[in-house]
């Protein structure tokens, strides 16, 4: 384990959410402050962590996948797109109707990402134009289909945008029904217990994405088929010649990057908001590849750091709500657009290196020649 | 007999050459306008009705003709701006960011200077001005991510995306707060009107096409001037080519990483700054959505060669201007026309997709655009 890269990850955070307390604590709580952040970081970071992940598994397998942007824009429109004809046109209920929506999200990703492995790894494209052709592809796909379809001469909906079927709603963990008795009449007590139980009322793509990230830190780091692929992203020569078959096994890995990002499309349209827009992914498949590499290309550093965009934007956030009790000489604050840039530029400094130096795989970005 | 013989067979490599050079690009057009008439027929459009309104709504009068030419003089400039960053071996994914910044900052100097002085200036010292108030900014913001790969090895891919973000946050900070239009009838993010001497005079009395396309078309040949007949591009060639090769060569191949960078981003600026002197007469926001992303397929499109970008801005200006009267005749949306330029796109930047669908060899050696994260 990388503990500065950790705790350096742990340092930013901190002062993330400090900044926020410092601002809001005449208006809140800071426990509740706090919380609140957590709750909020947990969740944004949710298609970052998916997207970081697909990067990892691709990239591990030295097939560098910049169209996770794309395949995410994609996949939230498809999947939106399902769920809302289901509803729509079958009356189906809500949960089947989101669940199929995310299914389909999944599958439209698992697509992409044999697009990607068909453009890169049969054709020996050059992988970041292979993305880059994904990204533009997926911007006039997506925004084509959806003018077609509500808009068009044939639309099916004859120019009316239907209601969607809504999002998925929030697991509940019992952590309020266990730990109130506990706190007898006491309102502050409760209030307490209430805004911890919030942060662990997750939404299952969330909830899932923290699972999946040690799924695959277990699948790339503690299994055969894991060791393979890390090979074939090393020195694919050498793992040829004991025997592995390359390109199948970068096919693979490509496949389920795409079905990752694809489940990381899914919380735009099923989980975060009932809409699909155009261009909503907004850049998150570009910060994703950030946290894989601040992540230095493992599962659980990715997972960190993705956390760490969360905050950045969860302080976005935060910082509209206590906007009044922003001092004046920091003004500027108050403006969006000025705090609405901390991911990009924090983005910016993690690729300087400042923060320590990350070690792609030795075979990332080449096609494989025998 | 000797020296004709040599001079015939050198027309014909001329001629072989330009042959090689244009096939792809051609099957790769052929081939996604085949498939666009699918997807029309699939959605119950008539493809021969939309082709025959796209081609009108292009080329089919002399206001057509102006119109193509005014959406092809931002393609120009972007398209180049891409393609002379290619040439360097860097991927600039961020001409629109530089872009917008031109724009902002020719608009700026646009309705401001005179102020600023407290006197009028003469269009010939304030219309240059503009122009090179929003050239010099997008190469500034572009350097700042030519330096950063050159000195610490970040990739331009994600730094330039991110300077795209960032870039619109800002311009729409400054344009939607201190640069916003103060008349009180005015309720979008856009600045005043630029004054009359920073304006770009048109061509022809009642036609929009103005004198920016000739400089778009100037700055063609001297990009290619620069690449080809200067030890600078001669520099710029060979880091794109092979950094290690360059180094070792005494070239110093930092500096050439941000001078790449600065020259594209000055071509991008510059796009930004047309479309506010020439055209638009002021920056409103959102004007310049997808002009980045349209420069990079017209740069793969047309091999990264000056004569080629401006052929490629052509055909996607046609299809720009053109959509309009095709939406009119069939109903169509004009995003079909992102979707052809997409597939365009696809198959100009997989070559061998084309390859294997015609049965064309490759000849010569695969092209680097592009390396890994390692730099």
């Amino acid at each position: 384990m990388d503990w500065k890269r950790f705790g350096f990850i742990a340092l930013i955070i901190t002062v993330l959410f400090g900044a926020v307390v410092a601002v809001g604590q005449e208006q809140q709580r800071p426990l509740l402050i706090i919380t609140s952040m957590l709750a909020t970081t947990i969740s944004v970071a949710t298609p970052l962590t998916l997207g970081a992940l697909s990067g990892v598994f691709c990239e591990r397998s030295g097939v560098v996948n910049i169209g996770i942007e794309g395949m995410m824009l994609s996949s939230a429109f498809f999947g939106w797109f399902t769920a809302m004809y289901l509803s729509n046109i079958y009356d189906w209920a809500l949960m089947p109707s989101i669940i199929t929506g995310a299914i389909v999200a999944v599958l439209a990703g698992a697509l992409m990402g044999l697009l990607l492995g068909w453009l890169s790894i049969t054709f020996k494209v050059d992988q970041i134009i292979g993305g880059t052709v994904i990204n533009i592809l997926a911007v006039g796909l997506t925004g084509f289909l959806n003018r077609q379809l509500f808009f068009g001469k044939s639309s099916l909906f004859q120019g009316t945008v239907p209601s969607s079927p809504g999002v998925f709603s929030a697991a509940h963990f019992p952590i309020n029904e266990i730990f109130s008795p506990l706190c007898g009449s006491g309102a502050l007590c409760l209030e307490d217990v209430n805004a911890i139980n919030r942060v662990f009322d997750q939404k299952p793509i969330a909830l899932l994405a923290i699972a999946l990230v040690f799924v695959a830190h277990y699948v790339l780091f503690k299994t055969r088929w894991g060791l393979r692929t890390r090979a074939v992203g090393e020195h694919p020569k050498a793992a040829d010649t004991v025997g592995i078959n390359v390109e199948r096994m970068r096919y693979v890995n490509v496949l389920i990057g795409g079905m990752l990002a694809g489940l990381g499309g899914a919380y735009f349209t099923l989980e975060s908001i009932p809409s699909f827009e155009p261009l909503m992914t907004n850049g998150r498949g570009f910060i994703s590849l950030a946290a894989m590499i601040f992540g230095n290309w493992t599962p659980i550093g990715a997972w960190a750091a993705a956390l760490v965009f969360g905050a950045s934007q969860a302080l976005q956030i935060n910082m509209q709500l206590f906007r009044d009790s922003i001092p004046e000489q920091w003004a500027f604050l108050q403006q969006s657009y000025v705090v609405g840039l901390t991911p990009y530029i924090l983005t910016m400094l993690i690729l300087t290196g400042i923060i320590g130096k990350t070690t792609p795989p030795a075979a990332d970005g080449t096609p494989y020649e025998k | 007999m000797q020296p004709e013989k040599k001079k015939s067979s050198f027309a014909s490599q001329v001629l072989q050459s330009i042959y090689e050079a244009s096939v792809i690009p051609f099957l790769a057009i052929l081939t996604s306008v085949i498939i666009g008439g699918l997807i029309i027929k699939s959605v119950g459009g008539d493809p021969f009705v939309a082709y025959k309104g796209l081609l009108q709504g292009a080329f089919g009068s002399a206001k057509a003709w102006s119109e193509t030419a005014i959406w092809a003089t931002p393609y120009i400039f972007a398209g180049l701006a891409v393609a002379l960053a290619f040439r360097g071996g860097l991927f600039n994914i961020g001409a629109e960011g530089q872009l917008a910044f031109g724009a902002v900052f020719s608009a700026l100097i646009g309705y401001a200077l005179p102020g600023w002085l407290g006197f009028d200036l003469p269009i010939y010292i304030h219309l240059p001005l503009a122009i090179l108030a929003g050239a010099l900014a997008g190469g500034i913001w572009a350097a700042i991510v030519g330096a950063l790969k050159a000195y610490t090895g970040g990739h331009e891919v994600i730094n330039t995306i991110m300077m795209n973000y960032i870039a619109l946050n800002m311009t729409s900070f400054l344009v939607g707060g201190v640069m916003k239009d103060k008349n009180p009838l005015n309720v979008i993010s856009r600045t005043p009107l630029i004054a009359e001497s920073a304006r770009i005079a048109p061509i022809f009395d009642g036609l929009r096409i103005h004198w920016g396309f000739v400089l778009a078309l100037v700055m063609a040949f001297l990009v290619w001037w620069l690449l080809n007949k200067t030890t600078l591009g001669f520099e710029i060639r060979t880091v794109g080519l092979n950094p290690d090769a360059a180094k070792y060569a005494g070239i110093n191949v930092k500096k050439i990483i941000t001078l790449t960078m600065l020259f594209s981003g000055i071509l991008a600026g510059m796009a930004g700054a047309i479309e506010v002197t020439g055209l638009n007469y002021r920056h409103e926001l959102g004007f310049s959505s997808g002009y980045g992303y349209d420069a990079i397929a017209i740069a793969l499109l047309g091999k990264s060669h000056p004569l080629g970008v401006v052929l490629a801005s052509f055909l996607f200006a046609a299809m720009r201007n053109g959509a309009t009267r095709m939406q009119f005749l069939t109903q169509l949306p004009v995003d079909l026309i992102s979707m052809i330029q997409a597939l365009v796109l696809l198959f100009v930047a997989a070559d061998a997709i084309v390859r294997y669908i015609y049965r064309i060899k490759a000849k010569g050696e695969r092209v680097t655009l592009t390396r890994g994260w390692g730099g």
